[in-house]
């Protein structure tokens, strides 16, 4: 079975206030607000951690939910908000350009 | 036999908003009463200009004013485009060039456009919001089209300077924020006071049954800010600078919801 790797578009703008996670599209200035998996998500997407271990170490934990229903709604939620262009996917670790821009 | 060429004579202007003068040229007499009358009270006898616009009058050739603005950067000019008009801007040598029917709304949008990409460089902002000086400190009146903006302003009292109805005008200066008067009008129809003052609160508007000020929390008045915020750019640097703006404000300047019944009594709770 392949891994999905996870990273944050560098295009985007992102701000973390109360606990809320709000993203912005560079492109079409849509803001978004993330929710709590999805904010896990975005704080986790680091290129090199497979989602599979994201699930097992931060949602599994945090919601008692059981670890292939909770893969199959974070792949799901990774699509979604790559389809955003919130995230980036791959099937490969995707290297990390030296610069962030989450504040 | 007459001279096959004639001097046109350039006529010009400058019309200052928020401490930002920009020259307009025309060689159009008509045209150029036109800018004096919207203009008036923001025109500027200063000989500096931060940008220097050449207005290319046309006949009639642009139609649709209602059309998507598209604003794009490429190779370092911005070039600013809806129905009735066309400019280009080159921020580097200052100076651009505006293709228009001789009419005050084109170019009004076209200064539109220009202040939020000077001011997102800068930490500042337009914004949809009616706004006002009440001893010495502004306040700011945010909400989308029926929110309450111009009903606000209509009902402010005597000793309050109304800075705008419709687009308030937000720099960063310091640590902390200063609004300056528009001629951006809403329903109101009436040219803000050309004058600044710090910003002391952003009030976000609901009209209801009674005059009341209640806490935002600020992830909401972010939130609530960058909807109100004018964004014209198709351009991730400029968004990404104008979305940490709008927090860096909410960090500084106190959020509020104000709700409001439509009479008089509720500039007892501003200023």
């Amino acid at each position: 079975m392949s891994r999905l790797y996870i990273t944050r578009n560098p295009r985007v703008a992102a701000r973390s206030l109360d606990g809320e996670m709000m993203i912005m599209s560079g492109r079409d200035s849509t803001l978004f607000t993330l929710n709590k998996t999805a904010t896990i998500l975005w704080q986790s997407a680091d290129g090199t951690t497979p989602l599979d271990e994201i699930v097992e170490r931060q949602i599994c934990t945090e919601f008692e939910v059981e670890p292939a229903e909770a893969l199959h709604d974070a792949e799901t939620l990774a699509r979604e908000l790559a389809s955003h262009e919130i995230l980036q996917l791959s099937e490969e670790p995707i290297p990390q350009r030296p610069s962030g821009e989450s504040r | 036999m007459p001279e096959l060429t004639a001097e046109v004579e350039r006529l010009s202007l400058v019309i200052e908003i928020g401490d930002m003068p920009v020259r307009v040229n025309t060689t159009d007499p008509g045209f150029l009463g036109i800018l004096q009358d919207r203009y008036a009270g923001f025109v500027s006898s200063s000989e500096f200009a931060e940008i220097e616009f050449d207005v290319d009058l046309t006949r009639g050739t642009f139609s649709d004013p209602e059309a998507d603005v598209s604003v794009t950067h490429r190779l370092g000019r911005w070039s600013l485009q809806r129905g009735d008009f066309r400019a280009e801007w080159d921020p580097s040598v200052r100076r651009g060039w505006i293709r228009q029917t001789a009419n005050k709304y084109s170019i009004d949008a076209v200064l539109r456009i220009v202040h939020t990409l000077v001011l997102a460089r800068q930490g500042g902002f337009l914004m949809h919001s009616a706004s006002a000086i009440r001893n010495g400190k502004a306040f700011l009146f945010a909400g989308v089209s029926g929110a309450g903006k111009t009903t606000i302003s209509r009902l402010a009292p005597p000793d309050a300077t109304l800075l705008t109805d419709e687009i308030s005008y937000v720099r960063r200066q310091d640590a902390g924020y200063i609004a300056f008067g528009t001629p951006f009008t809403g329903e109101l129809a009436k040219l803000g006071e050309n004058v600044s003052a710090p910003i002391a609160a952003l009030y976000l508007l609901v009209q209801g049954p009674e005059n009341r000020i209640d806490a935002v929390a600020p992830a909401e008045a972010a939130r609530s800010l960058l909807s109100n915020v004018l964004f014209f750019a198709e351009d991730e640097e400029l968004v990404q600078s104008t979305f940490h703006s709008a927090f860096e404000f909410v960090s500084r300047v106190p959020v509020s919801r104000l709700t409001f019944v439509p009479d008089s009594r509720v500039w007892e709770l501003i200023g």
